[in-house]
């Protein structure tokens, strides 16, 4: 039963998905790009709990995994930032 | 404790959707890019309420993780943002394939759809991963740019792909006695997706960059079933979703269908054009060309890859600056797949504080092309090529272009009259109204920038 509820979030995230980035000017793509990047990072939820895993190996296996997501967060979101920090209209400044 | 991690996975997947939401308008997208970094933090902090995690060591993969995403981000030059994102991207899918690794460690005998989503989980983090680390190494020319291709790679491909599907389907039926075949599916996986990038040229890389990112958010996905979690399945759908648009979008701006990218080998043109290039080459001094400029009123900037190679942009926008003093209206024309990632001119020309209203898109500036006095090509060859329009047996045909060859004049900054990274011949260079600016695309607005100076100074 849990596993057919996340299949149905699953559908329901594919629409919700596919409607979220409709029409997006072109000077975003990077930032969305990348701003999405950040957010694959999602899966160090799930290498944070691989840690629990008792055993040598898999306890390696889950701080790999938790250092690398890490990286991918931290450094996705920091360097979106830096992008569109830059965005400036020519009606300020 | 249950309950309260569960509701604050319901929150940062809200978060997650309204920092995309507000990511994709220029007012709210950085606010949105913090609205969704607040998202991740809550969902870290709830998974540390879990009972029986090893915090010593997540402290460790935390530190040294962070430690890396920050400087790398802090450090990474704008022209150096795409092999960046690839790099980031690369490691997510790798995380996503040890998390469905681990799994199966700690789980060696788990139910059929938990087992067919760690197959997933490896396959698509480990082609994520590889694949991610070939872009990177085009981008950032630790190997060459060019398309890679060798007899029978759709053969060998295929057959990769069968052997892994076949492994993956019996590790399916029967998961406790299959761990051999688990870790050949993660190395078939991870050649896969080094095979599945050697082919494709370094212009054709924002398509790659856009489907990479989806199949890391695909990854999260398929973790997501192997621990049954709710915000990884949200998010990585969230992400896979806008990266197939974004895909699509670069796909459509190259006349490519999505088909074509998928099944890779693409980017790799063995036919050129066949119609003959007439007339020749006419090269001009900056000195002339500054005269040109001087007596023009409307102005174009067009930017290729040129552009970030050379790092012109900061030389660009004061020439632009000292043209706008003159009475002229700038304007610089990106398209959609120009650089090595989808946005790359955007970024750059952001960089050196170019208001963003300048930059307007192909369709927006083709029709008037004819009352653009001076189009000044940067780098850029491909994505201005006529040959696209005119030329039916040219392998670009049909790829929508910025039709600097209708403007009144034409300045191409090149450094040779090496043809762009598809290998066809560019007729624009050989119009009647195009001139020649042979050297370094900086030194050239340099000088370019300088007259101005000196003729300001002078009056």
């Amino acid at each position: 039963m849990t596993m057919l509820l996340l299949l149905f979030i699953f559908v329901l995230s594919i629409f919700l998905g596919l409607e979220l980035i409709g029409k997006v000017p072109s000077q975003l793509h990077t930032p969305l790009m990348s701003g999405s990047n950040a957010i694959s990072g999602i899966s160090i939820v799930g290498a944070l709990a691989a840690t629990a895993i008792h055993g040598t190996f898999g306890t390696i296996l889950g701080v790999l995994a938790v250092a690398f997501a890490t990286i991918n967060v931290i450094g996705g979101y920091l360097v979106t930032d830096r992008m569109l920090a830059m965005f400036k209209t020519g009606k300020k400044d | 404790m249950d309950t309260v991690i569960n509701l604050s996975y319901i929150v940062s997947a809200t978060l997650f959707v309204f920092g995309l939401k507000m990511l994709g308008r220029v007012e709210t997208a950085r606010r949105g890019n913090m609205v969704s970094a607040i998202g991740m933090l809550l969902a870290i902090v709830a998974t540390l309420l879990l009972g029986g995690l090893d915090y010593t060591w997540i402290i460790v993969g935390l530190v040294v993780g962070g430690a890396v995403g920050w400087w790398a981000a802090a450090a990474v030059k704008m022209t150096q943002m795409p092999e960046m994102v690839a790099l980031f991207n690369g490691s997510g899918g790798l995380a996503s394939m040890l998390v469905g690794w681990a799994e199966y460690i700690r789980d060696p005998n788990p139910d059929l759809v938990t087992s067919i989503a760690i197959f997933f989980a490896v396959l698509v983090g480990a082609v994520a991963f590889t694949g991610s680390v070939i872009a990177w190494a085009k981008l950032a020319e630790r190997m060459t740019g060019k398309p890679i291709l060798f007899k029978g790679q759709q053969p060998v491909n295929a057959l990769i792909v069968g052997g892994a599907l076949v492994l993956g389907i019996i590790f399916v039926i029967t998961p406790p006695t299959s761990y051999g075949l688990l870790l050949i599916v993660i190395l078939l996986s991870l050649i896969l997706g080094v095979l599945a990038v050697i082919p494709i040229g370094g212009a054709d890389m924002p398509i790659v960059i856009s489907l990479m990112n989806s199949y890391s958010g695909v990854a999260a996905l398929a973790a997501g079933f192997v621990i049954q979690n709710n915000v990884l399945i949200v998010a990585g759908t969230l992400v896979g979703a806008s990266g197939l648009i974004l895909t699509n979008i670069m796909c459509k701006a190259m006349n490519r269908s999505l088909a074509n990218v998928l099944f890779s080998g693409f980017g790799a043109v063995t036919t050129a054009g066949t119609m003959k290039v007439e007339g020749e080459v006419k090269p001009i001094t900056a000195e002339d060309a500054y005269y040109i400029l001087e007596a023009a009123s409307s102005v174009i900037f067009v930017p290729g890859y040129g552009m970030a190679v050379a790092q012109a942009q900061h030389a660009v926008k004061e020439l632009a600056d000292m043209l706008e003093k003159n009475g002229a209206e700038v304007r610089y024309a990106i398209h959609p797949v120009a650089g090595r990632m989808p946005g790359h001119m955007n970024v750059l020309l952001a960089e050196a504080n170019v208001p963003y209203e300048q930059l307007v898109e192909p369709d927006d500036v083709n029709p008037t092309m004819e009352l653009v006095d001076v189009a000044v090509v940067i780098g850029a060859n491909d994505v201005v090529n006529p040959a696209a329009r005119e030329d039916t047996t040219s392998p670009l045909y049909g790829m929508p272009i910025i039709n600097v060859d209708q403007a009144r004049t034409t300045f191409v900054l090149k450094r040779s009259m090496n043809p762009g990274f598809s290998g066809v011949d560019n007729p624009l260079f050989f119009k009647p109204n195009t001139r020649m600016l042979f050297g370094d695309a900086k030194t050239s607005i340099s000088t370019l920038a300088s007259e101005f100076k000196e003729a300001a100074a002078a009056a």
